[in-house]
């Protein structure tokens, strides 16, 4: 089975390979929607800004080939972010795959922004992607833009504000966090997203 | 809040791991992929491996070797040395890289600051600073991988650090260059000074010799992390022994 990382931007996307190749999936990164319409499942990791994502994306007809695809998908952080609505980061437009604005983390003296660092999972609900993943985590985030809480909210986690972690609804996923470097933890997400079913 | 970070360092050179005293006279301490690969097996919440002397001799990290090391580690993998194009850092990045940190080129040129961070966002940029106690607080010093090439470059350390942030940087690591590998503590009151002028993370380098100078850089400093070097590689500390002190001592670790 082939997993399509697709790529947009500059990013740690190697990162993301070396992951699915540690659980003996071939992955390729790509940026052709006929290469992403043939694989099995997708993934689409953040890089760079929204704004920008938002815009590659449309111009290389990928926005169009990820609304299409009917197999299992996971935005990974800026690419969860850009599921939603819309993002406050250069009032970019969503993919609208779920509901809400993306908002700027409200940072503090208590919690500098970026949010880098690894911080505990709350699930809010049963979820695929978090099969065999203990409540209470441990999982890495690096952001500056939050997610809101929604019905298909899977989990999430707090720093200055509680925000979506990670969302499910059928065969869209999402983790604001990287599975790719998230241990035993991050990898057990991974593999729940190679083994959900087409 | 985040788990306090305990991060691994690898100062490589020639290939080999390698530990010095106050930035000279390195020993050889291994091979870097298997030590980051252990050290991540060890819960180590980061890994950054350093190219010392790529700086001093204008080049950068070999990418594929880069990959190599990277594609077995489940940790987020930070690189530093010599990085000073934006092809360059793409390149780290694209070679498994989840941040690149830049010192003397950022020194050389403010502005790379920015123009790595509009490519790759400030999340990828981490700038590494390397300062010493002078008559008025801190200065910085530059080229530092090298006895031959490391000058002070007489800025501030808190004005420069204010600058980095200010030019776009995710995160400040802060090598306090008198406490380097002497293992006698990290240097609180540097570090304490440089919190209290930034809003993003600043991770403390240089000094740790016991598990108790991580609860104490934490506890007084407030950093998000704490960088080792040498005594995880002597084996003087252990990841999860330092987790379990500190843990025990009230700091929040991912174990």
């Amino acid at each position: 089975m082939t997993v399509g990382v697709i790529k947009i931007g500059v990013g740690n996307t190697a990162s993301v390979l070396f992951a699915l190749e540690r659980l003996g999936a071939k992955a390729v990164l790509t940026d052709d929607p006929r290469i992403v319409a043939e694989c099995e499942r997708i993934i689409l990791p953040g890089v760079g800004s929204a704004l920008f994502a938002m815009t590659a994306l449309a111009e290389k007809g990928l926005s169009r080939a990820i609304l299409e695809f009917a197999r299992p998908v996971m935005g990974v952080c800026l690419g969860q972010q850009m599921f939603f609505d819309s993002s406050e980061e250069g009032d970019a437009t969503g993919l609208g795959l779920f509901d809400g604005r993306v908002t700027r983390l409200k940072a503090s003296r208590a919690t500098p922004a970026p949010h880098v660092g690894w911080s505990r999972l709350t699930k809010t609900k049963e979820s695929a992607l978090l099969e065999g993943v203990a409540d209470g985590a441990y999982v890495y985030f690096v952001h500056s833009y939050v997610c809101p809480v929604t019905e298909a909210t899977a989990a999430t986690a707090a720093y200055g504000e509680t925000f979506c972690a990670a969302i499910e609804n059928a065969k869209v996923w999402g983790c604001q966090f990287h599975p790719e470097r998230s241990g035993k933890a991050g990898a057990r997400i991974l593999a729940n997203f190679l083994a959900a079913p087409c | 809040m985040p788990a306090k970070r305990i991060i691994a360092c690898l100062d490589v050179r020639g290939g080999r791991v390698v530990k010095g005293v106050k930035f000279e006279g390195h020993r050889d301490m291994g091979d870097p992929a298997e030590l980051s690969a252990r050290y991540c097996a060890d819960g180590a919440d980061e890994i950054v491996i350093y190219d010392i002397t790529a700086s001093a001799e204008r080049r950068t990290i070999d990418y594929r070797w880069l990959a190599g090391v990277s594609a077995a580690l489940d940790a987020p993998l930070c690189v530093a040395g010599g990085i000073r194009t934006i092809d360059q850092a793409v390149a780290c990045l694209e070679s498994g890289a989840d941040k690149v940190s830049i010192n003397s080129p950022a020194l050389e040129r403010p502005e790379f600051i920015t123009e790595i961070a509009a490519v790759a966002g400030s999340q990828c940029v981490v700038v590494g600073v390397d300062s010493r106690r002078n008559r008025d607080g801190w200065e910085v010093f530059q080229y530092t991988g090298d006895t031959r090439t490391i000058r002070s470059t007489g800025r501030a350390m808190l004005d420069w650090i204010a600058e980095a942030q200010d030019r776009g940087a995710g995160e400040i690591v802060l090598n306090c260059m008198d406490q380097d590998g002497v293992g006698e503590g990290y240097d609180i009151g540097q570090l304490a000074a440089a919190r209290a002028r930034l809003s993003i993370p600043l991770v403390a380098s240089g000094g740790a010799g016991s598990a108790e100078h991580f609860a104490e850089v934490f506890a007084r400093a407030d950093v998000s992390g704490a960088l080792a070097a040498g005594a995880f590689h002597a084996g003087r500390l252990t990841i999860p022994g330092v987790k379990d002190a500190l843990a025990a001592a009230g700091v929040e670790v991912r174990r």
